[in-house]
């Protein structure tokens, strides 16, 4: 209930936040453009190609820099312009630091020497195959001004769109209750004057003694009895249909401690499933990650770049995050662990009773079944939900109709030849398998 | 007309004057309701905000808000790790390599543990040199999770920090140093290279240290024995796989002789194979589970005991002893010697009386013989504690002579039978210290409990035997604040290396070699070279000679004949009583008297009518039996009695290990405390039994003790006629009548139901040899941590309801063999004066029965019983040879159990989990941690049974599936299976043609439960064949 409140107070500081944006980003825009024109003509020569130093960087540098953030080395954002305002060093000093960073210290370059100790006294990897036109690339790329996220593009005009459709129902609805009146009042009209004339006319009205519907309903007993059994038979069938939906929790999409989207990790950048749960190809649980697997990636992903909506901005996905890193402890200023981890309860969404055995390993490495077979489109879920009902009824219909892959299993080869022949079968079910009996599961 | 009669109810009313009936007439209630309390303020009452009408308007507002709030199903939570450990993989379980050593048991063993919680104790095949797991052992993980554990240091009943107990100790301990009185540490035996150095090094540092080992059950005659022969403190080894020809007098060495551990061996002979197999001949006074297992057993007393010794060494050795015998057992004696001679090196004896000439005279005999049974090379080292210097510690204590005592792993004040002399000298010393996990008799009375870690917590070695060395590591870090003595011997050693160190450094240097400690720790094991012992030659110069015959004449001196002789003796599922607060051990069932929950005097039954003590079921079937006044050298115990078929005339016997009263819950306090009775560490003392009143309530789980004859459950057989006569005569088919035309109940057409094809897959089959099975129930115990199955306690025991999905039956015969059973039920002629008679006359156990042991849980039927009369399709068989139970379905009618014929199924009675009336480990978030995930825990109202462990046989074919291979004979096991060293139970699959249990299924001796019923089982049993040659 509560939701619909909070989304719609995030929607108005969204949209304001981003007017302001708008109109400031574009000023910034263009103001940026005539600056990079003048210097890119004024420095053309020398220049490289952004586009694919982009490419040389994401390859060669980006393990250890990035153009903003201090990481494993520095920040690289301007940093031939910060070099030779800071230093006085030239691009020079930087084709020898990059080709071998480890004779440019041993020669006791200061600078060289000033960053080594920085970063903790491990120099960088050599990077001799880069040409200079490649370092020029680079270069050019780290010179780049910082691109303004692009914000959103308004969808103020998404509300105001169903609002309309919603006036027109509500316009024809009235018309034709207008008609319908129009309708009645005329027929008592007609009725009214027929009467009349009749009176007029001195012709007497049959006074037929009509018995109540109710009555006549109740007469008869064919009737009656038909009601009743139709009556009971649906009352039945909706007790049957509650029943029968006690314990199923399809659809359940509790609210978790850290808004985790799986559309961003599995959909938007295609991460394999068994990448965080990796237990599941080995182990009868899929496996919650433990937040070292997310701490993996997130040791160098500090924010969130992708597409964002009004509802997940930015500084929303941003501030998950930071909650991610305080739970693991991470300290992303100082780029080191402090320790002070605080592990994450997760809401689990699919609870099998004790009673049932489920195996994922069963499923995801012998079967090679796709997770989302079991747990629907996953990777385009914002919030995670339990897709399936979970039912013995879903799990035995699934047995029924899935054929055992066999294929390159030397377990199987006596058994599927056996069996098939006898089944007189080419592929075989899981149930044909014996993938229906009690105590496969019950135990 | 109405009478006049007066009617009363009580006499007060005849009473003209009562005040009291007086006021009933007026008021129902003769003291006023005193509704004053609540109501008679009215200030209180008019000053409540809260109106009639509120209030209910609150009732109704919060019943329906508590009403919708139900209906949200619960929230759970999943909690991973913040830094998963590289080992462990949720779901996926990991086995350790450790070894027990408590000071009574002793045995390499693997550590299962789920998410990084040990769950089970299963046979390290790496080491099955160092001993198997055993019942107890098999239960020691439930110590673990004890909810009674010591949780830390503590200081006269107050908690206190290990940094406190330090400074205390090692200030009294630098005091001590220069005072002159002793320090002394009474330890367990710890059979530890590592223990030994440092406790070497802790006498350095401190000077004047003595270090006691204690053995609450002592070896220490045998030691001597052994010491004085081959000039080292140990015990001889025997190998039984090597010898044919078994004579033990009073040798329990099926259960915990000399350390235990020689049944693996002693089973592998028992196997007839080329129509051999070994001849066991045992001279005792209780029934012991070897003597049940013997070939022919001689019921003695203890005194009759040494004297058949010493005869057998006359008759074997030479060299004439005086002194008589009644003649059966002269003639027994006379003839297991000739047995023995004719076996020569393939002979053995083995003794169990505690007498220093006696062990000499086994060891003689055995020399004589030139065993090869007897391993010399590598003598065991479980025990090496010493009658004599315990005496004198408690002397010196007593004296004021012990300044400080430090104890681990040994409980005095309940082991000891001058436990009060003991007391008395620990108020004596100015320094009392107690490594225990518990705050037990002992530590409870000490100035400092250290509490210590359970094995499974713990860095240790130990050699086993000479030359075998295992290790201890720990599988889950300590659940409490504890410390191992050996870390806390470090510490006031001044030494800042951690144990672990310490044990890889001694490796290191003395033990590895050069190999690798990382790979014995995989393997939790190391066999080091045997080093040939320096006094080797000396004595075997000596040994060369004739024995003198010294020992054998001086045995014959020490006999002392009395009326009544006590043995004492420790059970299989209790040992010395140190697991005495784990539910598993005191439910299991003794093998022999198939009690649980108790220790009781076993009286011969000749005794027992001498004495007036009585056994008789009462109505609902459970035993019930008199009690006894138990007196020995003046100390009197009540004890109930159990009358016992087989126990020697003149000789009763009394279970060490129960009576227990402190660190236990209340149900675990059961028993007598018959160390008591344990004067001078002598197991057989002189005693007067008389009738004491009352009647005691036994949890009796068989109530039928023999086979009436029944030849279809125990098939039995001799070797003679299983070498020389064909199959059918000793194990035929049995027939049902067809048209009036006999046919065999395997055949298609006598069956009622429809063949299922089990062709194609797997189809499990479970063998159980009677030959090998020796009823130790490591089975029993293996299965409950396996199963979660529930503990149920003494009063549901007595209802037989209890909750084995593996139980021991365990059968006597009424005659002297069971063949002559079969004869006489047979012979026996007209209904009313011979049959019913003579079976009246056969439900009583002879004086000296044959016994037979018979391992029975689900027979998974191919054509169950049980199938058939579910309602709910709850039970049902499947493919693969199991009959599967799906809990959730059932709905506990219980035609099942009703129409099973081999009665195995078990019904919930109750909620055994999280229930305050069963406060077993199941009630306790501690206890449930030994539970297993891969098996749910049964509700109230269900039925269970056997599974044929279908967790681990799925387990095993999802491994293969996984890595895409065929699955090898030997990999799917059950947990009974797994756990049976003896090699009794083999489990597998009959469609792979090449497995062991597949020909097993077609080996002559191979028969089925009750087979004339027809059910086709998939559990089988192996004839049991006895070897009765004499001569």
């Amino acid at each position: 209930m509560k939701k619909p409140y909070q989304s719609f107070e995030v929607n108005l500081t969204n949209n304001m936040r981003q007017v302001i944006h708008c109109k400031l980003s574009n000023n910034f825009f263009s103001l940026a453009l005539i600056f990079l024109f003048a210097f890119s003509i004024s420095l053309s020569a020398q220049e490289g190609d952004p586009a694919k130093g982009k490419s040389l960087f994401n390859a060669n540098c980006a393990a250890c820099h990035q153009l903003d953030k201090k990481m494993t080395g520095p920040a690289l954002r301007n940093v031939e312009a910060r070099l030779s305002a800071d230093s006085g060093l030239d691009r020079a000093w930087i084709y020898a630091w990059i080709r071998n960073s480890a004779g440019l210290i041993k020669s006791g370059d200061a600078y060289a020497n000033k960053v080594y100790n920085e970063f903790g006294g491990t120099a960088m990897t050599a990077f001799p195959q880069l040409s200079d036109d490649d370092i020029n690339n680079i270069l050019a790329y780290t010179a780049e001004v910082k691109a303004e996220p692009a914000a959103a593009q308004t969808a103020a005009t998404d509300t105001q769109a169903s609002g309309n459709n919603g006036v027109s129902n509500e316009l024809i609805l009235g018309a034709l209750a207008i008609l319908f009146m129009l309708l009645a009042s005329g027929l008592f009209v007609v009725n009214r004057t027929l009467r009349s004339f009749a009176a007029a006319k001195d012709i007497e009205l049959p006074d037929t003694q009509r018995t109540p519907l109710w009555k006549a309903f109740a007469q008869n007993q064919f009737l009656v009895l038909v009601t009743s059994i139709f009556l009971l038979l649906a009352s039945a069938y909706f007790v049957y249909g509650y029943l029968m939906q006690i314990g199923v929790d399809q659809g359940y999409q509790p609210v978790q401690p850290i808004h985790f989207s799986h559309k961003i990790h599995a959909g938007d950048n295609a991460i394999d499933c068994k990448y965080c749960h990796s237990s599941a190809r080995v182990s009868k649980t899929s496996g919650i990650p433990s937040l070292n697997v997310c701490m993996n990636c997130h040791k160098s992903i500090y924010e969130y770049k992708g597409e964002t909506s009004v509802e997940y901005s930015k500084e929303f996905y941003d501030a998950e995050i930071k909650k991610l890193y305080a739970a693991a402890g991470w300290d992303d200023a100082a780029q080191q662990y402090t320790g002070n981890s605080q592990p994450v309860k997760w809401v689990r969404i699919h609870n099998l009773p004790d009673f049932v055995y489920f195996n994922h390993s069963q499923h995801v490495s012998v079967a090679g079944i796709e997770c989302q077979t079991c747990h629907g489109p996953i990777q385009e879920m914002e919030i995670a939900s339990q897709f399936a009902p979970l039912t013995m009824g879903w799990c035995i219909n699934c047995h029924r109709t899935t054929n055992v892959k066999v294929e390159d299993n030397a377990y199987y080869t006596k058994i599927h030849e056996e069996l098939s022949k006898k089944y007189g079968v080419d592929k075989l079910t899981a149930a044909q398998m014996g993938g229906l009996e009690c105590g496969k599961c019950h135990y | 007309m109405s009478s006049n009669k007066k009617y009363w109810k009580s006499v007060e009313e005849l009473n003209e004057n009562s005040s009291i009936v007086e006021t009933l007439k007026q008021n129902e209630f003769v003291e006023e309701i005193p509704t004053d309390e609540f109501l008679g303020n009215k200030e209180s009452l008019e000053a409540s905000t809260t109106t009639r009408r509120d209030f209910l308007k609150y009732v109704g507002f919060s019943t329906a808000a508590a009403t919708l709030a139900a209906c949200e199903g619960p929230v759970i939570k999943s909690i991973p790790y913040v830094v998963q450990p590289q080992e462990i993989i949720p779901g996926v379980a990991n086995y350790y390599a450790t070894t027990i050593a408590d000071g009574f048991d002793f045995a390499s063993v693997l550590v299962k543990t789920r998410e990084g919680r040990p769950i089970k104790i299963e046979n390290n095949s790496l080491a099955s040199t160092n001993g198997s797991a055993n019942a107890r052992v098999n239960a020691s993980v439930l110590g673990l999770y004890d909810s009674l554990r010591v949780q830390g240091p503590r200081k006269n009943g107050n908690s206190i920090s290990w940094d406190e107990l330090d400074a205390e100790v090692v200030q009294k301990l630098t005091a001590l140093k220069d005072s002159g009185k002793d320090i002394v540490l009474l330890t367990q035996t710890f059979a530890s290279p590592s223990t030994s150095k440092l406790i070497a090094e802790f006498k350095e540092k401190y000077g004047n240290v003595r270090h006691v080992v204690y053995d609450a059950i002592s070896e220490s005659a045998a030691l001597d024995a052994y010491q004085a022969k081959y000039g080292e403190r140990s015990l001889a080894n025997y190998d039984f796989s090597k010898a044919m020809t078994i004579v033990s007098v009073g040798a329990d060495f099926l259960g915990d002789w000399q350390g235990g551990g020689f049944d693996a061996g002693y089973s592998k002979n028992r196997i007839p194979q080329n129509g051999k197999m070994s001849r066991h001949v045992q001279f005792e006074s209780n029934m012991s589970l070897t003597g049940a297992n013997a070939d022919k057993r001689v019921p003695l007393t203890p005194s009759q005991q040494k004297m058949a010794l010493a005869k057998l060494y006359s008759y074997v050795v030479g060299g004439s002893v005086t002194g008589s015998l009644p003649e059966n057992i002269e003639d027994a004696v006379k003839k297991a010697a000739s047995q023995l001679k004719k076996a020569g090196s393939d002979g053995l004896v083995v003794t169990g009386i505690q007498d220093v000439n006696a062990q000499t005279v086994a060891l003689e005999i055995n020399e004589y013989l030139n065993a090869k049974a007897f391993d010399k090379a590598t003598p065991i080292k479980t025990r090496q504690g010493s009658d004599k210097e315990v005496m004198t510690l408690i002397a010196d204590m007593k004296a004021g002579k012990v300044g400080a005592i430090i104890m681990s792993g040994v409980n005095p004040l309940y082991t000891l039978a001058n436990a009060s002399d003991f007391s008395e000298g620990l108020k004596n010393t100015d320094l009392s210290v107690a490594f225990s996990l518990k705050e037990d008799e002992t530590s409870s009375e000490t100035q400092f409990i250290a509490a210590a870690p359970h094995y499974l917590e713990s860095w240790g070695d130990v050699e086993i035997k000479k030359g075998h060395y295992a290790l201890t590591q720990p599988a889950i870090r300590p659940l409490f604040n504890t410390r191992q003595f050996q870390e806390a011997l470090l510490i006031w050693n001044s030494n800042t290396v951690s144990y672990h160190d310490y044990i890889k450094e001694t490796w290191g240097t003395s033990i590895l070699n050069g190999s690798s400690f990382n790979q014995a720790l995989h393997d939790g094991m190391f066999v080091g070279t045997i080093e040939t012992q320096t006094e080797d030659t000396t004595d075997a110069s000596q040994n060369t000679e004739t024995p003198s015959g010294d020992a054998a004449r001086a045995l014959i001196a020490s006999v002392k004949s009395s009326a009544l002789e006590l043995v004492l003796y420790s059970k299989i599922g209790m040992g010395d009583g140190q697991q005495a607060n784990n539910p598993w051990l005191q439910e299991f069932p003794d093998p022999i008297t198939r009690t649980s929950w108790d220790n009781y005097l076993t009286v011969s039954k000749f005794d027992a009518d001498a004495l007036g003590l009585v056994n008789f079921n009462v109505a609902n079937g459970a035993l019930n039996g008199s009690y006894a006044n138990v007196t020995v050298k003046g100390k009197t115990l009540t004890v109930p009695v159990i009358i016992q078929p087989g126990q020697a005339k003149g000789s009763v016997g009394l279970a060490l290990g129960y009576g227990r009263t402190k660190g236990l819950k209340k149900e675990m306090q059961t028993g007598v405390n018959a160390f008591a009775f344990y004067q001078d560490f002598n197991n057989s003392q002189e005693v007067t039994v008389e009738l004491a009143p009352g009647e005691h309530e036994f949890a009796c789980v068989q109530l039928q003790n023999t086979l009436m004859g029944r030849g279809s459950i125990i098939k039995e057989t001799t070797l003679e006629i299983f070498n020389t006569k064909d199959k059918n005569e000793w194990n035929g088919i049995p027939m049902v009548s067809l048209n009036h035309v006999e046919t065999p109940v395997t055949s298609p057409e006598v069956d009622l139901w429809e063949e299922f094809d089990r062709s194609i897959g797997h189809h499990f089959n479970l063998s159980i040899d009677l030959n090998a099975c020796t009823g130790c129930g490591a089975c029993v115990i293996a299965c409950h941590a396996e199963n979660n199955v529930p503990v149920v306690g003494k009063t549901e025991v007595r209802r037989s309801r209890d909750m084995h999905w593996l139980r021991i039956d365990r059968y006597y015969s009424s005659e002297d063999t069971f063949a002559e059973d079969n004869d006489k039920k047979e012979s026996a002629e007209g209904w009313f004066t011979g049959q019913k008679q003579a079976l009246r006359e056969m439900e009583r156990g002879s004086e000296n029965p044959q016994v037979s042991f018979q391992p029975v849980m689900c027979q998974h039927c191919n054509h169950a019983p049980c199938e058939t009369v579910c309602p709910v399709a709850a039970t049902s068989h499947s493919h693969q040879g199991q009959n599967h139970m799906a809990y959730n379905r059932c709905v506990g009618t219980r035609y099942c159990a009703n129409n099973c014929p081999y009665k195995v199924r078990r019904f919930n009675w109750f909620l055994y989990n999280e229930n305050d009336e069963f406060d077993y480990h199941m009630n306790d978030d501690l206890g449930r941690m030994v539970l297993n995930p891969d098996v749910v825990v049964r509700s109230r109202g269900v039925m269970e049974k056997c599974s044929m462990c279908i967790q681990k046989t799925q387990k095993t074919i999802l491994d293969a599936k996984r890595d895409g291979r065929v699955i090898k004979d030997g990999e799917f096991q059950t947990a009974c299976s797994a756990a049976c060293s003896n090699g009794a139970m083999v489990f597998g699959d009959i469609n792979d043609k090449e497995s062991q249990v597949a020909k097993l299924k077609e080996d002559n001796r191979m028969y089925h439960l009750l087979e004339s019923v027809g059910t086709k089982p998939n559990v089988m049993y192996q004839t049991k064949v006895v070897n009765t040659t004499e001569s």
